[in-house]
């Protein structure tokens, strides 16, 4: 399958800290890829660099065949990137609709379509539409983060923790509707801490460690990996 | 025995309820004309958390922008074209130039210290505020200008007043006159096209956005330069409006007259909550109102004693204002 994302030789650094040392990591077409490691090892700086709001200081960042290294995060969200932040981020004191308005922000005015295909992936989003994104609960601001980043119909969907602070049930839910979108051919870069789950979807998945990659592999394999099992998998 | 407090009630007495209208009404006008300001004060500080103590020059600027519009055209006493048309370019003429400049200030001033510590812009935006004043100095070499309210198109050989000055209606036998009217429901207009900017369009909602999470909105793709570049236009547009309201009200134009106006903006803006739209508006008409009030019943010495006053008490009792959130950040 052809190549969508491609980080080659990615330093990242903030000021002084060298934060993401050598990260080479692909996604291809359609694929969902899972990105693991401990706290502070480095993963939401990937995703950060991945859409631009950090640059590399060295290395690069390929999307859709194009070098995309140096260009704005409005530039690679247009080419096809959508993020779900760490901590979800919403506009609080703004309504659901107009949260997933700001998702799709650079279409200019979000489309019927675009609401639409959002509300059916999430109906209760559709019931709350004119709440005040801030007094949703922890789930309910999920699918909100969630629905945001789908509205611009992404290639790419990068999602930073989702399942953080949701009760075991919601996080079951929560992958479901993962799955389904990267049925639907979105390819997904996912964050979590929960390997388990996050592997038991995924095609392949990468291991950070204090920013470099340590580990790489089908998802299969890194289930199996004895490393991981003691680390990250609590067997 | 002089007892201050029973001379009030005296006052209060002896100007009635004819009186006590008139004093609301100057509240009223005058208090739309610090709105106005008080708009570009809370909006700035919403989005950057920053105190911009050079709005009180761009309104400055706004006021002096309408004069030139105002003397290109003839002059008071000579005006070259109809009074309607005149007046609209000499608001075009301030709002355009006071946003422009704004965007200006923004760019140069604050956007290359957007990642410097908070001091920082605050300390440039000082500068800038001293830099327009003085400017102003060089310019017009310290001299008053006036619109000449009173006689614009009016006539200079009989002195009769221009339209402006003409009563449109009364109230308890007190006229309001035109340019006051002209102020207030200028200053309706620009609020409620305010409001339904912030509310409706893409460009309101992406300030929103930005004002409540900068990072974020960016992730959406949001280019927050441009939002931030187009809430400092939109701000110094509004003060230059009041520049010019404030020339066609008061008539006089003066390189110093942005920093009382823009204290008593600031005042208004943080009464009302500071980052809370309708809060600079109702923040900006309590301090107008107040301010008529003292000088009417204690003095016009009082006027500004009054008015920091009420800063003092809010400060103290409660900095969030009347309609902000619960926490302020200290600057
Ligand atoms: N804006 C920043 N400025 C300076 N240092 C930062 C910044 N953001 C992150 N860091 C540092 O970079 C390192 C990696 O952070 P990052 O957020 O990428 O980790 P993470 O793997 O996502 O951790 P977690 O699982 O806790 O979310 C941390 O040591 C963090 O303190
Ligand atoms: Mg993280």
């Amino acid at each position: 399958m052809p190549m969508l994302l491609r980080l080659s030789g990615v330093n990242t650094y903030y000021g002084q800290i060298h934060i993401l040392t050598d990260v080479d990591l692909e996604v291809a077409e359609g694929e969902l890829v899972c990105l693991l490691g401990g706290n502070a090892s480095g993963k939401s700086t990937t995703l950060k660099t991945v859409i631009g709001i950090v640059e590399p200081r060295t290395g690069t960042v390929e999307f859709a065949g194009e070098d995309v290294t140096g260009k704005n995060t409005s530039y690679r969200i247009k080419q096809g990137m959508a993020i779900v932040p760490e901590n979800r981020r919403l506009f609080a004191p703004m309504t659901v609709r107009e949260n997933l308005e700001m998702g799709a922000y650079l279409l200019g005015r979000a489309k019927k379509e675009d609401f639409e295909r959002v509300y059916s992936l999430f109906p209760l989003l559709h019931e709350r539409r004119n709440q005040l994104a801030g007094t949703l609960s922890g789930g309910e601001q999920q699918m909100v983060a969630m629905g945001r980043a789908l509205m611009s119909q992404p290639k790419l969907l990068l999602m930073d923790e989702p399942s953080m602070g949701l009760a075991p049930i919601l996080v079951e839910r929560n992958f479901e509707i993962i799955k389904q979108v990267h049925e639907a051919g979105v390819a997904v870069l996912v964050v979590e801490q929960n390997a388990n789950i996050s592997l038991s979807i995924a095609d392949r998945g990468y291991v950070l460690q204090t920013g470099r990659v340590v580990l790489t592999g089908p998802a299969k394999d890194l289930l199996e990996h004895e490393d991981l099992k003691k680390a990250y998998l609590g067997r | 025995m002089h007892l201050p407090l029973l001379n009030i009630i005296d006052t209060v007495r002896q100007l009635g309820w004819g009186g006590a209208f008139e004093l609301l009404r100057n509240g009223i006008v005058l208090g739309s004309v610090y709105a106005l300001i008080a708009l570009g004060y809370t909006m700035v500080y919403g989005i950057l958390k920053l105190l911009n103590f050079a709005h009180g020059d761009i309104y400055m600027v706004g006021a002096f922008l309408g004069y030139g519009v105002l003397s290109i055209l003839g002059g008071p006493l000579a005006p070259t074209i109809a009074m309607v048309p005149l007046i609209l370019l000499m608001f075009l003429g301030g709002m355009l130039g006071s946003g422009v400049l704004g965007v200006v200030v923004e760019r140069f001033a604050y956007r290359p210290l957007r990642n410097a510590p908070r001091i920082a812009p605050l300390i440039s935006a000082l500068g800038v505020s001293f830099f327009l004043a003085n400017s102003a100095l060089l310019l017009t070499h310290g001299e008053r200008f006036n619109y000449a309210m009173y006689q614009l198109g009016g006539d200079p050989n009989t002195g009769l007043p221009g339209p402006l000055n003409q009563p449109a209606f009364s109230v308890a036998g007190r006229p309001v006159t035109v340019v006051q009217v002209l102020v207030v429901s200028t200053s309706i207009a620009l609020m409620i096209a305010l409001t339904l900017l912030v509310s409706r369009t893409r460009l309101g909602k992406a300030m929103r956005a930005t004002s409540y999470d900068r990072e974020a909105a960016s992730m959406m793709g949001i280019d927050t330069d441009r939002v931030i570049a187009s809430t400092f236009f939109i701000g110094s547009v509004l003060a230059g409006a009041a520049g010019v309201m404030f020339g066609l009200y008061i008539g006089e134009t003066y390189y110093l007259m942005g920093f009382l106006a823009g204290l008593k903006a600031f005042t208004a803006a943080v009464v009302g909550g500071i980052g809370s739209i309708p809060g600079a508006m109702v923040g900006g008409l309590l301090i107008g109102v107040t301010e008529a009030y003292a000088a009417g019943y204690v003095g016009g010495q009082w006027s500004d004693v009054a008015v920091f006053g009420i800063l003092i008490l809010f400060m103290l009792l409660r900095p969030s204002g009347l309609f902000g959130a619960k926490t302020i950040q200290k600057v």
